[in-house]
């Protein structure tokens, strides 16, 4: 009686054991390596949560550490009381704590620079030198891509810029900070308008009457604008890079049925093109910008500063004109920089962790929310524009 | 508009009577490549206004480019060169530095292969080319839009939903629409690229019925693949081979007497 399950002669018998074996080996390994990569991030954002989450927290109503939020940056004390309780304070409460038990026993008193309070001073900075670094960086880059893309005649020129763009990209960011601090920093082309120009720094001050401020070229100094613009061109080659993309993706026909009815270039770019590669353009530079938004070194020459006990508008003088120049020429906290000071400059210290992780943790939320921000407005536009 | 002449809307434009040749081409070679090679050679070819001319031919033998060459498409290539020879359009050399392209391809419009709407309403779609040219009057577009519409047999079809989107529409619909938007600006000439070559034969019927109807106040240039859709649409018939012109002739003699072997050849479908 034959065997009705193994044909002797069957050709689509399974492979050999020992293939499948390998087969299976090698997927297996494959499948290992990826999920290689969820561990880590489940990992890394897991522990950050983990130590981040507790300090924006508190047990009562709000359930938000406001405190943390709204205070500038100070020291934190540390100490012990006469019963050999540790306590931590910031910099204000343990001022007015002493003004109040100027007899307290405090034992083994410690400080800690820039540890306590909140991160306003920071978030505020970050915020501010996104905005500079998107307006120039938006500005700058689409325009050049239109160029590139539109306009520039194929040939070695446009290749050598390719080039150079893509090999801007590839410049680490340090070399970005160092270049922003000769440039944007130290040299003194950049005019600033002000009442009182710095006249050993000052190239030309030129007087604008009828005020009797001057429109001084002394530069920038380290500034939200020398930070920002600094930011901007670290962005511009990955921002130039993927808006060409999008100006490439918006399909052929579209250019030729807008030139064969009679529309000159720019009309055929502004109403055939541009209106299709908007949303790619956006989400690319968003998050082009998310990307430099989290960097350290480009800002740590140009703009950003340790401590800080004002934000830039408190600290700006004048009115009008000379006010926005005084508060764009200001320095700033920022948040890498700031997560860099108490975590790198500082010696160790348990009393840090707090300010640490939550520091690390609201950047890493204002971050993820950005890339959030930048998909979403992909996903609303591409509902829109479908071809 | 007077069926017998071809008419431009400006007092001032030259006026072409039927048999007229309204494009005259002139021992025309072009390359895409700076003149290393050419892809078209000594064309000598006029076409008659108020007809409808075919131009045929096997694959990658010029046709195409030479429908480019009419309204200038092919500057947007920045490799393409005209080498010899020269295209007159209403007895203006096309290529000569005082013509505006722009100005040219408003007077030569073009209907594409693939039918490609913009991702706007209809009505935008009919308007573009008005707008394009500052035509800002509502009054006016709005009869623009229903005249142009109406021509390509669109207007009962979409006149309840001009602010809907165009690609909603069916593929024979959308490229009727691109007609619409065409002949909105009001051309003398429509060149038309393989018009139906991606639609289906119902929708593709409509479109020669169109072309059938619209030789009456326009002069066309189509390039087909269909050597059926030629002899049903057109007057003339310029077969191509490998870049140069073989036969051109009334259609009824390229299709029923053709002078050249060749020709006999390919519409006997022995190559192509």
């Amino acid at each position: 009686m034959l065997d009705s399950t193994v044909t002797p002669s069957n050709p689509f018998r399974a492979a050999s054991r020992k293939q499948r074996i390998k087969d299976g080996a090698s997927i297996g390994l494959l499948a290992t390596f990826t999920y290689f990569i969820l561990v880590c991030a489940v990992i890394i954002i897991g522990k950050i949560t983990l130590d981040g989450l507790p300090v924006i927290l508190k047990a009562e109503a709000p359930f938000i550490n406001t405190e943390f939020f709204t205070k500038k940056t100070m020291t934190l004390n540390q100490f012990y009381t006469a019963e050999g309780e540790m306590v931590r304070m910031d910099n204000d409460d343990f001022i007015d704590f002493q003004e109040s038990n100027p007899d307290a026993v405090i034992r083994e008193h410690k400080t800690f620079s820039y540890a306590g309070g909140g991160i306003l001073g920071p978030l505020v900075g970050t915020m501010m030198l996104v905005m500079v670094c998107m307006t120039a960086a938006l500005f700058v880059g689409i325009s050049a891509s239109i160029y590139l893309n539109e306009y520039a005649k194929k040939g070695k020129v446009l290749n050598a810029i390719r080039l150079s763009i893509m090999n801007l990209a590839g410049v680490p960011s340090i070399v970005y900070g160092l270049f922003g601090a000769a440039f944007f920093v130290h040299s003194p082309f950049f005019p600033v308008f002000t009442n009182a120009p710095d006249w050993e720094k000052s190239l030309f001050a030129m007087p604008l009457w009828p005020t009797d401020g001057y429109l001084s070229f002394q530069g920038w100094g380290e500034s939200l604008l020398a930070g920002g613009l600094t930011l901007a061109v670290m962005a511009l080659p990955v921002i130039i890079a993927s808006c060409e993309e999008s100006l490439k993706a918006v399909p052929k026909g579209f250019r030729e049925a807008s030139l064969a009815l009679g529309a000159t270039k720019w009309q055929m770019i502004r109403t055939a093109v541009l209106p299709y590669a908007t949303p790619g353009i956006l989400t690319a530079s968003v998050l082009g910008i998310t990307r430099v938004a989290g960097e350290t070194a480009p800002i740590m020459f140009t703009a950003a500063v340790a401590g800080k006990d004002k934000l830039p508008w408190e600290d700006a003088q004048g009115t009008g004109l000379y006010w926005l120049s005084d508060m764009m020429t200001q320095s700033v906290q920022a948040l890498p920089y700031h997560i860099y000071v108490v975590t790198g400059k500082l010696p160790d210290d348990p009393a840090l962790k707090d300010m640490q992780y939550g520091s690390v943790f609201v950047f890493l939320l204002l971050v993820i929310s950005f890339a959030m921000v930048s998909v979403f407005l992909r996903a609303s536009y591409r509902k829109k524009l479908k071809w | 508009m007077n069926d017998s002449t071809v008419t431009l809307d400006s007092a001032d434009a030259p006026q072409v009577a039927v048999n007229e040749p309204i494009i005259s081409i002139d021992d025309l070679s072009f390359s895409y490549d700076l003149g290393d090679t050419n892809t078209l050679r000594n064309i000598s070819l006029d076409i008659p206004a108020g007809k409808v001319t075919a131009f045929i031919g096997p694959s990658g033998c010029g046709k195409s480019t030479l429908l480019r060459c009419l309204n200038r498409m092919n500057d947007l290539v920045d490799t393409a060169k005209v080498t010899n020879g020269k295209i007159s359009i209403l007895g203006q050399d096309i290529n000569a530095p005082d013509v505006d392209a722009i100005e040219l391809r408003k007077h030569v419009g073009m209907v594409f292969q693939k039918y490609n709407p913009f991702p706007k309403s209809i009505y935008e779609n009919v308007a573009y080319g008005l707008r394009v040219q500052g035509i800002k009057n509502k009054s006016v577009l709005d009869q623009a839009v229903e005249e142009s519409l109406q021509k390509s047999a669109l207007w009962t079809e979409v006149k309840d939903r001009l602010g809907t989107s165009a690609l909603g529409l069916s593929g024979g619909q959308q490229q009727r629409l691109c007609i619409a938007r065409t002949i909105a600006v009001k051309p003398q000439i429509v060149l038309m690229d393989e018009p139906c070559s991606a639609l289906d034969p119902i929708a593709t019927a409509r479109i020669e019925e169109l072309i059938t109807e619209l030789r009456q106040d326009f002069t066309i240039a189509i390039v087909t693949h269909n050597m059926q859709q030629a002899t049903r649409v057109s007057d003339q018939t310029a077969f191509f081979y490998l870049g140069k012109l073989i036969e051109y002739d009334d259609t009824e003699v390229i299709f029923g007497n053709p002078k050249e072997r060749q020709t006999e050849d390919y519409i006997s479908g022995r190559f192509g």
